[in-house]
């Protein structure tokens, strides 16, 4: 096996406040070969989008960040800034949650595309403009050639995303990080826009990050899955693995939380009780115990650490794992 | 785009007539009869009788504004009673001192303020951002005649490299009149540009906290490119109605620094007027500026569409 294209060793984010300082990712370890799709998923505030920056080194200048991040053979934390930039956008990109404010209102779709491919692809401008058309019809924008010369605002919020896509996808990037793609989007298209960048990973080739905070986003499309919660990522297994045996309750709670069809009108959704707990005040024991309906005495107490289940590959941080007998359709 | 310059040329109308009702108002409301001003204190009664008959001064105020504004409209704004200078005259005159004081007053405080805002912003809450932050604060507080008094003390009397006072027309010898509005210039831009530093320095760090930042940082662009073309250019909305309300301001001539520098502009002329009670001369500049004030307030709304292509297409 070769190694793999990110490593995520020890990451841990702390961003001062004026209440104490707040632990975002609490000492996150991950994995990701080339190629393959890792989904992050958790609730707001469980430190998925700290963390993903952090992969980035796009952490607000206060934010302390400890530990390692490997890509590719570099270390991101430690590689000088002009290395960093060489690197970012190239074989490093990322496609934001939200493409009403992700997109420079005041430069045309041209520019914001052909900057990125003529800063890093050695191409004239006609060669460069080419290949901005040919990225806008890969991602499915009708009428290509005039879009260029258009502002954000023109465009629809589902045509934003495909541009921003195109964006990321202009210089061949080894990883793509998607932070809640689809999250800003109408649902009618969000399938789109994640069929179009699971379509394009496989094209590519490319290694990615879906990060979410909806369980069936990842369910058919991430190789392997990362639930994370209070800034720790609290179960962590292959994508078939997790979904037809899930460990954590946190993980079981997620996926119940999510409304299903099938269920008869009006009846109450399982959402989880009480909130995540307060960042800057870290629990002694298990961060999910107080929302937890398996708690015991000791999750109170002690911190549970990471380790491996039955199945190899799945990791779970839970002392009283819960153990399907039957898998459970995603 | 056209659609739009129409609508606020025809918003411009309203504010114009205020403005020479205004002007009007002023110039007749002040105390003093105008007939008493021009004939002296030994007039006789019949004769400021007369004299007020000729002048219209006897008929209703309503009556005179409209007959004012009728000339007005016909490009008639008066004459000065003292000099027989009419307005327009008096002001082509002195306007080009004034336009050459206040074009490179707003180059140099521009030169100074916008380099040292985005330098700030970078930074933002570093030494260098703390420091000028509060340079700028001192500089805001500092009056001009002050500065102006500290720079001839400075350039003129101690170091010899320019004339105190004075002035020639640039037609006449272009680099002695440059040589003359340094000075008077410099004075202006040391009070503007902490103004246009800490409108685009705070404009600029509110930007630079925008997903797009974000993402041209992602991009992998330079940082000058960030800061130039990403960030610069939807910050300087605030900046260029800064820059609008200075220039207005300016065209109106800078009362204190022309008289410090001997400069013949427009802050002068109105100046004299107000002493010798030329009151037509008084109104018609006063409306004149007015007017290119509100010109100017234009011009910077056509920027805004050209900066921000939401405001050109409507959206904002």
């Amino acid at each position: 096996m070769s190694p793999p294209l990110l490593t995520i060793e020890n990451v841990a984010v702390e961003l001062p406040t004026p209440r104490g300082n707040l632990r975002a990712v609490d000492h996150v370890d991950l994995s990701l070969e080339a190629g393959r799709t890792l989904g992050i998923v958790g609730e707001s505030g469980c430190g998925k989008t700290m963390l993903s920056r952090a992969v980035l080194q796009l952490l607000p200048r206060q934010a302390k960040l400890t530990g390692r991040v490997m890509f590719d053979g570099h270390d991101l934390v430690r590689l000088k800034p002009e290395s960093l930039r060489r690197l970012r956008g190239r074989d490093l990109a990322v496609v934001f949650q939200d493409p009403m404010t992700s997109l420079n209102p005041v430069l045309t779709i041209g520019t914001q595309l052909m900057e990125t491919i003529q800063e890093h692809l050695e191409l004239d401008a006609p060669s460069a403009r080419k290949r901005s058309i040919e990225l806008l019809a890969a991602v499915g924008i009708p009428a290509p050639e005039q879009r260029l010369a258009q502002y954000p605002h023109q465009c629809s919020g589902g045509m934003r995303q495909r541009i921003a896509i195109a964006i990321a996808l202009s210089c061949e990037p080894k990883l793509l990080i998607a932070d809640e793609p689809t999250t800003a989007l109408d649902v009618t298209i969000q399938a789109q826009i994640l069929d179009l960048l699971a379509r394009e990973q496989r094209r590519r080739h490319m290694a990615m990050i879906i990060i979410t905070h909806d369980l069936g986003v990842v369910a058919g499309r991430a190789d392997e899955v990362a639930v994370m919660y209070a800034g720790r990522v609290v179960e962590r297994a292959p994508t078939q693995a997790l979904f037809k045996r899930m460990h954590m309750p946190y993980t079981e709670a997620l996926l119940a939380a999510i409304p299903k069809l099938d269920t008869a009108p009006h009846t109450p959704l399982p959402a989880i009780s009480g909130r995540p707990p307060d960042p800057t005040r870290p629990l002694k024991g298990c961060s999910f115990a107080p929302r937890c309906r398996y708690a015991a005495e000791r999750c109170r107490e002690a911190k549970p650490e990471l380790k491996g289940a039955e199945m190899p590959g799945h990791l779970y941080a839970c002392f009283h794992p819960i153990q399907m007998a039957e898998g459970i359709g995603a | 785009m056209l659609n739009f310059v129409v609508r606020r040329l025809l918003a411009i109308l309203p504010v114009l007539l205020a403005v020479s009702l205004l002007t009007f108002l002023i110039a007749s409301l002040l105390p003093g009869d105008l007939a008493y001003v021009i004939l002296g204190d030994q007039a006789t009664p019949e004769n400021v009788a007369a004299l007020r008959r000729d002048m219209g001064l006897d008929q209703p105020l309503w009556w005179r504004y409209l007959s004012w504004l009728g000339h007005v409209l016909q490009g008639d704004l008066g004459r000065s009673f003292r000099t027989g200078q009419t307005v327009l005259q008096a002001v082509a005159e002195r306007i080009p001192v004034s336009l050459e004081l206040m074009l490179m007053a707003e180059f140099i405080g521009l030169l100074i303020g916008v380099p040292l805002a985005i330098a700030c912003a970078a930074r933002a809450g570093g030494a260098f951002d703390r420091f000028m932050t509060g340079s700028a604060f001192a500089m805001l507080s500092m009056p001009s005649f002050l500065t102006a008094i500290l720079l001839i003390y400075l350039f003129a009397v101690e170091l010899h490299w320019l004339p105190a006072t004075g002035y020639v027309p640039f037609t006449e010898a272009p680099l002695a009149n440059l040589r003359f509005f340094v000075l008077p210039a410099l004075t202006l831009a040391l009070a503007e540009w902490p103004g246009i530093m800490r409108v685009l320095r705070s404009d600029m760090i509110a930007t630079l906290q925008e997903d797009y930042i974000a993402l041209a940082k992602a991009k992998g662009l330079k940082p000058s490119r960030i800061l130039f073309v990403h960030a610069l250019k939807p910050s300087s909305l605030t900046l260029v109605t800064v820059t609008g309300i200075n220039i207005g301001r300016l065209l109106g001539g800078t009362l204190i620094v022309e008289s410090i520098f001997a400069l013949p502009g427009i802050g002068r002329l109105l100046v004299g007027a107000i002493y010798t009670r030329d009151l037509v001369i008084l109104q018609g500049v006063v409306l004149l500026v007015a007017a290119g004030f509100v010109i100017v307030n234009f011009i910077v709304d056509m920027l805004y569409a050209v900066l921000d292509p939401r405001i050109r297409h409507g959206h904002a």
